[in-house]
């Protein structure tokens, strides 16, 4: 069981790697495709990192709704632990 | 007559090569005389009959951010740096030219084997969910094109000629087609390829159509040299800039020179040996020069396949001999850069247009004893040292497996 600060953490790391996004714009409210333009493959990149990181599955038709950053906060932390 | 009058002309040029990180010092290396090639040092090639490679001066990472570099096949990679430097030179991105007026044609002959190979590792290793979304966009054969048109915008087409070892010239062949067409107005063209990698090493080495000169890598491509053993795999991309001409003198752009006509054809013989007369070879050359309006005495320098192999460079010297007689000045510069496979079209015909520039013929290196074929004997060959000449015209020819035969030609 991971704290929400330790979530998004973890999830700020992710987005580096995969997108580039800086851990300091990584925050609640931003919008994967709108505001860190992410794009729809890096998302499913995203998706496998998160399961290996947190242990949490994100299946294809939840990963739809995931559309900021603190939905995916929201999610890890509702389906871990 | 040539069947077409609109002259296209080279505005901008781009490489990444064995022999340097752009043009000029992949030119200069050139003249300079020396070689790209290196003996690889992995452990995986010991049981490789064939253990040479041109690999490139320098990493595309040095030019492409990381992030941009993890969704590109290193095909694509070298593609985009070669393409940026070619647009870059030509101005064109700044000239007002409508982006549904701009096309791209990038060639290869392998494509993404690189991605394909790794994330095969990965679907045996980790399993289907482990592969990388982008392994798709990444191995299809038309990635360096679209990631070419991606990066300079291009909305007016974006193509990718396979005809292996032809297909960078092919791509030439294809925009200057485009240009006398009026489909577009601004058509970035060129040639990539990157896949060193075990496999392809030890199909090309299955072949028997590779060096096997282990121990002395920089002589071990040797074009025309009676002791040639086949050739060296090379990595790399090169790109040029078409426009008409009118529109590059309105705009008044920087020209290389024109591209004055191709030639295309096909063998019918064999789907990898080639015609033992080049007969293919000499009709694509025979072709490029009507459709450019030359006679073959027009012709002052070619730069020839020639990839080192023993049965490929004969057939080639036949072609030429054929097609264009004894008096052209005639080099091989695979001697020195390997062969960059789908870029290798792209690559000679910028050193086509840098040799009618500076008003020189690179040497062809390594050749230590003539092949003593009659046609190989009869051609003017330049050996060793570059060689200053007074020509207005060039011939480029480039021979894919499966038969493929493209011949440019460039004008000053």
């Amino acid at each position: 069981m991971s704290s929400t600060a330790e979530i998004q953490t973890g999830l700020a790391e992710i987005l580096e790697e995969v997108a580039g996004v800086a851990p300091a714009d990584a925050t609640p409210e931003k919008s994967f495709t709108e505001d860190l333009d992410v794009d729809s493959l890096s998302m499913v990149e995203i998706a496998t990192a998160v399961e290996d990181k947190f242990g949490v599955a994100i299946p294809d038709d939840e990963l739809g709704g995931i559309k900021t950053v603190g939905d995916a906060i929201s999610f890890i932390e509702k389906n871990n632990g | 007559m040539p069947v077409n009058t609109t002259d296209v002309v080279v505005t901008g040029l781009g490489a990444t090569t064995p022999l340097g990180a752009d043009v000029a010092s992949t030119w200069d290396a050139l003249l300079a005389g020396r070689s790209g090639v290196t003996r690889i040092t992995d452990s995986w090639v010991d049981p490789f009959p064939a253990k040479l490679v041109a690999r490139l001066a320098q990493e595309p990472s040095e030019k492409i951010d990381r992030v941009r570099s993890r969704r590109l096949d290193r095909s694509q990679q070298v593609a985009v740096v070669a393409a940026e430097e070619a647009w870059t030179d030509s101005g064109a991105g700044d000239a007002g030219y409508d982006a549904l007026r701009i096309a791209v044609v990038i060639g290869t002959g392998i494509g993404g084997a690189m991605t394909l190979l790794d994330q095969d590792d990965i679907l045996e290793e980790k399993g289907p969910k482990r592969v990388s979304p982008f392994t798709i966009p990444m191995l299809m054969p038309n990635g360096p094109a679209a990631a070419v048109g991606l990066a300079i915008g291009a909305r007016g087409g974006v193509h990718a000629p396979v005809s292996a070892c032809a297909s960078g010239a092919e791509a030439i062949r294809w925009g200057l087609d485009m240009l006398r067409l009026d489909r577009a107005d601004v058509v970035l063209v060129g040639g990539a390829e990157a896949c060193v990698h075990p496999l392809p090493m030890a199909g090309f080495a299955s072949m028997r159509a590779m060096s096997t000169r282990n121990d002395d890598p920089e002589h071990a491509s040797r074009p025309f040299d009676a002791g040639r053993d086949g050739f060296v795999l090379a990595e790399g991309a090169a790109c040029l800039v078409l426009e008409r001409a009118d529109a590059a003198k309105a705009r008044g752009a920087k020209v290389y020179g024109t591209v004055a006509g191709a030639g295309a054809t096909s063998d019918g013989y064999d789907l990898v040996a080639p015609h033992p007369e080049g007969e293919g070879a000499q009709r694509a050359i025979g072709a490029a020069l009507r459709d450019a309006g030359l006679s073959a005495s027009d012709i002052g320098h070619v730069n020839a396949h020639a990839t080192s192999t023993p049965v490929g460079d004969v057939a080639e010297a036949a072609a030429i001999l054929g097609a264009i007689g004894d008096h052209a000045a005639v080099t091989a510069t695979k001697s020195q850069t390997g062969h960059l496979l789908g870029a290798a079209g792209a690559l000679e015909s910028v050193f086509c247009l840098l040799a009618l520039r500076d008003q020189v013929v690179p040497g062809t290196a390594n050749i230590e004893q003539l092949d003593d074929a009659a046609a190989v004997q009869a051609l003017d060959i330049v050996r060793g040292e570059p060689r200053k000449a007074t020509f207005s015209a060039a011939v480029n020819d480039s021979f894919g497996f499966g038969g493929h035969n493209i011949a440019l030609v460039f004008t000053a």
